[in-house]
C-alpha cells in the first residue's frame, strides 16, 4: 500500500499538471486556431515601426485591416535597433514581415540575403527617382520607399536676411550678426562625417567614387590632393573657432532655438524644436569652391526574405502605404518630404518642405554598397581628431584613408 | 560596479542542512518511520502544489516550444520536468532538492550562454556570412531572378486544376493560363469582369482567402510564358499582378552548385561559407561555416587587433583594480569616519552619502559625460573656473574622468558595506587591544582593517569581475574615445576588453559586423576573469582560515 504512495503522488501531480494545462494552455492551441481563422479571414503580418512613424503605419494599418480582413501587428522598435535586430532575427524565422529601414542599410542586407525584393511595377515612376535609385541593388527593388531627407542650412530669418554662396562669406554675415555663434554645426567627440559632408564634397573629395550611371563603386575618393585640402580646412576652422568637438547635437539645437546663431547645418528632424522662430531654408554654401552636395537618405520598408506573408506583406506596401494618403501622414509625424511624388507636390505649399526638396535636388545618395560599413567610424573620429588638434590634418587623414581601405580588405 | 552578485549563495547553504536531514530519513527504519516524501502531511500537500505550478509551466513553455518548432528548447524543458519530478519525488536526492533551482538556471542563463558564445568563436558569423546554406541559395537565388526589361504588367488570377496551382494572366486583352508545367496558353472561354478574371473552364479561380492560405506556394509559382526558357516566366508577389522574370542563376542540388546561366561559370562551396568559381571570385551571400581557431589566431596574430589589444588589456585591468581601490577607500574612510560618536547628525549625513547610489547609474553616467564637456560643462566652466581641460577628447584625462565617475557612483556601495563590517567588530576585541597598549595606528593596522577586509573581500573580488566588464560607464561617458592615434581598428584609448568586442563585432555600426571575432574576444575576458576570481577566492579562503 505503502509503495504505491509515489506512483499515486505522481499520478495526482501528472493530473493536477493536465488540468493545470487545461487551465492555461488553451492559449497556444487557441492562438493557433486563431491564426487559422485570421488565415482564413486574410492572414496576420508583424511589422517593426520606430516611434515616429508608429502613428502614419497604424492608420494606413487600420484601413489595410478593415478592406483585406487582415490582422497587422505593429512592433515598436528603437530605430538604432532595428538594422541589426533584423539581420539577427532574420534567420531564426522570428523577424517581422516588414520592417522600417534606411536605404543604406541595402548593403549589408542583401550581403547577408535577409531582405526579399519588391517589384513596384508601374508604381516606380509615382516614386522620385533618386528614391528608388536608393533602394535598388544590382538591378532590383528591395524596399518600398516613404521619404527622403537631407540636411540644409537653416536660417533663423530675424538674424540674417540671406545665405551666401560661400563658406567665409556665410561666417562673416554670421558674425555680424552680433550672436554668440557665427555658425553652428554638431561635431561631438567622435565626429559627425554625415553633417560635414556637404563642406567635404565642396573640396571634390566624395567619399566612393561613382560610376557614369550615378552607382558607386567601392574606389575610395576622399583621399588625395582633395581630401587632404579639406583636413588642412577643418584644421583652420577649428583654430578660427568655428568648429569645436565639444559642439553636440543638442548643444547645436538649442543654441539655435535660443536665438544664438543665424545658421544652423542640419535636417527636418530638428525643426520641432525650432516651432517658435521664423526660419528659412537655403542651400549649403561652398567651401571649397565645388557646389556642396549632401547625402540624400531615403526611408523605406524592407520586406523579409524569409517571410511566409509575402503576399500580403506586398500588397500592404503597394497598396496600402504607397498612397499620397499615407505617406502624407507620415511625413506629418517625421517632417520629412515624401518620396511619392504626388504627395512631396502637395507637401511643398510649404515653404520650410519646399527649401529642403529644392537643397535635396543638388544631393547625393548615401553609398548602400557593403563597403560604406567600414567607413563611419574611422571617418568621424579622424575628423573629430583634426578638429580637437589631436591629429595632424594631412598625416591623419593619409593614415585614416589607409586605415579604411585596409578594412574594406579585410571584410 | 556596485552590485556584485553571489547567485548560489542560498542553494549552497543550505546543503549541509539538507545532509543532515537526508542522514535523519535513513537513520529511521524505512518501514516505520514517516518519511516527507511519503506522508500525506500539509508539507507534502504544498510540495504536491508547488511541483504542479512548476510542470504546468514547464508544459506550457514545452508545447508553446512544440508550436515554434524550437526543438532544443523543446528537450531540455522535457529533461529539466522530468528531473524535477524524480528530484522532488524520490528519496535518494536528498541533497538535489537544494540544489536543483540553482543549477537548473545555471544551466539555462550561464551553461547555455558560454556554450553558445563558444561555439559562435569557432564559426566565422558576421556580414556576409549570417545564416545558414539554405538560407543563403535562397537569397541568393531570389536576388538573381530579375525582372526581363521589356515585361509588361500582367493582370492576375492564381487558378487550381488538375496539375496544381497555376495562374491565369490578362495578356492583353486575352485571358492566356498555365501551371509551373504548363505554358501559358489561350483559355478563350474564361469570363473577365472589370479586369478581374472571374471564371477559367477547367481551373478554380482562388478567392483572395484560399490565396493568402497558400502564400508561399503562390510566391514559389513560376509559369513559363511559352515553350521557350528565354521567354521568363511569370511570377507574382501580391497576387494581383504579374511580370516575366528570368533566372540569371541556376543551383543544382544533386552537385551542389550555383550556375551563371549568363556566363556559364560554375560556382561551387568553398570552405570560407561562399560559392567560389574557379577564378576566385565569390558569389555575394554566404553562410556561417566552423573556421576552427581562425578568429583566435586573428585576435592575437594579426596586429590589427593584437597590438590594440594588449594595450586594452591593460587599461582594463588597470581599471578594474583602481576602481575597487578607489571605491573601497574613499568608502571606508566616510564609513570610520562617520563610525565616529563624536561626529553629530551622522544619520543625515549618511543618508546624503548614500544619494549617488540612490540614482540610476546611467543617469549618473549621462550627466557626467553633459558635465565634462570642454566647453560647456559644468566641471570646466564652473568647478574649474573656466579651465581649457579637455576631458573627454585627452587620452590621460579621458581615463582620469572614468575614474572619477567611477568613484563617485561606487564609493556609497563601499560605505554601506565597510560601515556594516565596522559595526560588527566586537568591542571587547577593541578594549582588549587597548588594554595592550595598541595605539590608534596599531589598532587600525592589526584588528580594524584586517577585520574588515576579511568581511568584505569576497565583495570586492566580485565588484572587480564586475568592473572587469563594466560595459555601461566606458560606452556612456567616452565610448572607447579617444581612438588610439596608430591603431587600424576601431579602439581607443579608454576601451576597456568589453566595450572593444562591442565595436569590433560591429553592433554599434562603425565596422563590419564580426561576430566570431568578438565572441572569441569574450571567450578570452572569461578566461581572465576566471582565472582571477579563482586565484583570489583561494587566497581569502585562507585568509579566513588565519583569523
Amino acid at each position: 500500500m505503502r509503495r504505491s504512495i509515489p506512483l499515486v503522488a505522481v499520478a495526482l501531480g501528472a493530473a493536477l499538471t493536465l488540468t493545470a494545462c487545461a487551465g492555461s494552455d488553451p492559449e497556444p492551441e487557441e492562438s493557433a486556431a486563431a491564426e487559422e481563422t485570421e488565415a482564413a479571414d486574410g492572414g496576420a503580418l508583424t511589422v517593426w515601426v520606430d516611434e515616429t512613424r508608429q502613428a502614419a503605419v497604424e492608420a494606413a494599418a487600420a484601413d489595410f485591416e478593415a478592406e483585406t480582413g487582415a490582422d497587422v501587428e505593429l512592433v515598436l522598435k528603437n530605430f538604432d535597433d532595428i538594422r541589426a535586430d533584423f539581420l539577427a532575427q532574420v534567420p531564426t524565422g522570428e523577424g517581422p514581415d516588414i520592417t522600417v529601414g534606411a536605404h543604406d542599410w541595402l548593403g549589408e542586407m542583401t550581403a547577408n540575403g535577409v531582405v526579399a525584393p519588391i517589384e513596384l511595377g508601374d508604381l516606380a515612376g509615382d516614386f522620385a527617382d533618386v528614391a528608388v535609385e536608393a533602394f535598388t541593388y544590382d538591378g532590383q527593388v528591395y524596399g518600398l520607399p516613404y521619404a527622403i531627407e537631407n540636411i540644409a542650412i537653416i536660417r533663423n530669418t530675424a538674424l540674417a536676411d540671406s545665405t551666401p554662396a560661400t563658406w567665409d562669406e556665410m561666417i562673416a554675415k554670421g558674425r555680424a550678426a552680433g550672436t554668440t555663434y557665427p555658425f553652428l554645426v554638431q561635431v561631438d567627440e567622435k565626429g559627425d562625417p554625415y553633417t560635414m559632408y556637404p563642406l567635404q564634397t565642396s573640396f571634390g573629395a566624395p567619399v566612393f567614387a561613382q560610376a557614369e550611371d550615378g552607382s558607386y563603386t567601392s574606389d575610395l575618393a576622399l583621399g588625395g590632393e582633395t581630401g587632404n585640402a579639406f583636413a588642412t580646412w577643418l584644421k583652420a576652422q577649428a583654430d578660427a573657432g568655428v568648429l569645436s568637438t565639444s559642439m553636440t547635437y543638442d548643444i547645436a539645437v538649442q543654441a539655435f532655438a535660443d536665438g544664438e546663431s543665424p545658421y544652423i547645418l542640419g535636417g527636418p528632424w530638428m525643426l520641432e524644436q525650432f516651432a517658435d522662430l521664423d526660419l528659412a531654408i537655403d542651400p549649403i554654401p561652398s567651401a571649397g569652391g565645388q557646389p556642396a552636395q549632401p547625402f540624400t537618405g531615403v526611408a523605406g520598408f524592407y520586406v523579409n526574405a524569409q517571410s511566409e506573408n509575402q503576399v500580403l506583406a506586398t500588397d500592404f506596401l503597394t497598396n496600402f502605404m504607397a498612397t499620397e494618403e499615407a505617406q502624407i501622414a507620415i511625413y506629418e509625424a517625421g517632417n520629412r518630404p515624401p518620396a511619392l511624388t504626388a504627395a512631396a507636390e502637395t507637401v511643398s505649399e510649404d515653404p520650410i518642405t519646399a527649401g529642403f526638396l529644392a537643397v535635396g535636388e543638388g544631393a547625393l545618395p548615401m553609398p548602400s554598397i557593403p563597403e560604406m560599413g567600414s567607413v563611419w567610424s574611422f571617418w568621424g573620429v579622424t575628423e573629430a581628431g583634426i578638429i580637437s588638434g589631436s591629429i595632424e590634418p594631412v598625416a591623419g587623414w593619409e593614415k585614416m584613408v589607409t586605415d579604411i581601405q585596409a578594412a574594406i580588405d579585410a571584410s | 560596479m556596485s552590485s556584485p552578485h553571489v547567485p548560489q549563495a542560498t542553494p549552497t547553504d543550505g546543503a549541509p542542512q539538507s545532509d543532515e536531514a537526508g542522514r535523519d530519513v535513513r537513520v529511521v527504519p524505512p518501514r516505520g518511520g514517516a518519511s516527507h516524501a511519503r506522508t500525506w502531511s500539509r508539507g507534502f500537500l504544498a510540495k504536491l502544489v508547488l511541483l504542479a505550478v512548476v510542470d504546468a509551466l514547464g508544459v506550457y513553455v514545452a508545447m508553446a516550444a512544440l508550436a515554434q518548432e524550437s526543438y532544443g528548447i523543446l528537450w531540455v524543458m522535457v529533461a529539466l520536468l522530468v528531473v524535477t519530478n524524480w528530484v522532488y519525488f524520490s528519496r535518494r536526492a536528498v541533497p538535489l532538492k537544494y540544489f536543483l533551482p540553482g543549477l537548473a538556471f545555471l544551466l539555462v542563463y550561464q551553461v547555455f550562454v558560454v556554450g553558445y558564445t563558444g561555439y559562435v568563436a569557432f564559426t566565422n558569423y558576421g556580414d556576409g556570412h549570417n545564416s545558414t546554406k539554405a538560407h543563403a541559395v535562397d537569397a541568393l537565388l531570389i536576388q538573381n531572378e530579375q525582372r526581363l526589361e521589356d515585361s509588361a504588367t500582367y493582370p492576375l488570377a492564381v487558378v487550381e486544376g488538375g496539375g496544381g496551382l497555376g495562374f491565369a494572366v490578362l495578356d492583353g486583352d486575352e485571358v492566356r493560363v498555365g501551371t509551373a508545367d504548363e505554358p501559358l496558353a489561350d483559355a478563350p472561354d474564361a469570363v473577365v469582369v472589370d479586369g478581374d478574371i472571374t471564371e477559367v473552364p477547367g481551373y478554380e479561380v482562388l478567392s483572395r482567402a484560399q490565396v493568402l492560405e497558400r502564400q508561399t506556394e503562390v510566391t514559389a509559382l513560376r509559369v513559363p510564358y511559352s515553350d521557350e526558357a528565354d521567354a521568363g516566366s511569370v511570377r507574382t508577389q501580391d497576387a494581383r499582378n504579374g511580370y516575366l522574370y528570368r533566372s540569371t542563376l541556376v543551383y543544382d542540388e544533386a552537385a551542389d552548385t550555383m550556375t551563371d546561366t549568363e556566363t556559364g561559370t560554375v560556382y561551387e562551396p568553398n570552405r570560407d561559407g561562399q560559392f567560389e568559381a574557379a577564378d576566385g571570385s565569390t558569389l555575394a551571400v554566404g553562410w556561417r561555416v566552423p573556421v576552427g581557431f581562425d578568429n583566435f589566431t586573428t585576435a592575437f596574430g594579426d596586429p590589427r587587433y593584437s597590438t590594440p589589444f594588449f594595450k586594452v588589456l591593460v587599461w582594463t585591468v588597470v581599471f578594474a583594480l583602481l576602481s575597487v581601490a578607489l571605491t573601497f577607500f574613499v568608502g571606508l574612510f566616510f564609513a570610520v569616519v562617520l563610525n565616529d560618536d563624536r561626529i553629530r547628525f551622522r544619520r543625515v549625513l549618511r543618508s546624503f552619502l548614500i544619494l549617488p547610489y540612490a540614482f540610476p547609474a546611467f543617469m549618473s553616467y549621462l550627466l557626467w559625460r553633459g558635465m565634462l564637456n570642454k566647453d560647456y560643462g559644468f566641471v570646466n566652466t564652473v568647478l574649474l573656473g573656466g579651465a581649457d581641460l579637455n576631458w573627454l577628447s585627452d587620452p590621460w584625462l579621458a581615463k582620469i574622468a572614468i575614474l572619477g565617475v567611477q568613484v563617485w557612483v561606487g564609493f556609497p556601495y563601499m560605505f554601506l558595506i565597510c560601515t556594516g563590517a565596522l559595526q560588527s567588530i566586537p568591542g571587547d576585541l577593541v578594549e582588549a587591544a587597548k588594554i595592550d597598549g595598541a595605539g590608534r595606528l596599531r589598532l587600525w593596522r592589526s584588528i580594524t582593517l584586517p577585520l574588515v577586509l576579511v568581511a568584505t573581500a569576497p565583495l570586492l573580488i566580485s565588484s572587480f569581475a564586475f568592473n572587469f566588464n563594466n560595459f555601461n560607464i566606458i560606452e556612456m561617458i567616452t565610448e572607447g574615445n579617444p581612438r588610439f592615434p596608430d591603431a587600424s581598428v576601431p579602439v581607443g584609448s579608454t576601451d576597456i576588453l568589453i566595450t572593444m568586442v562591442y565595436s569590433v563585432s560591429g553592433l554599434d555600426g562603425g565596422a563590419a559586423k564580426n561576430y566570431g571575432l568578438a565572441s572569441a574576444l569574450s571567450i578570452v575576458i572569461f578566461v581572465i576573469v576566471a582565472t582571477i576570481s579563482v586565484i583570489s577566492f583561494k587566497r581569502t579562503r585562507s585568509l579566513e582560515e588565519i583569523n
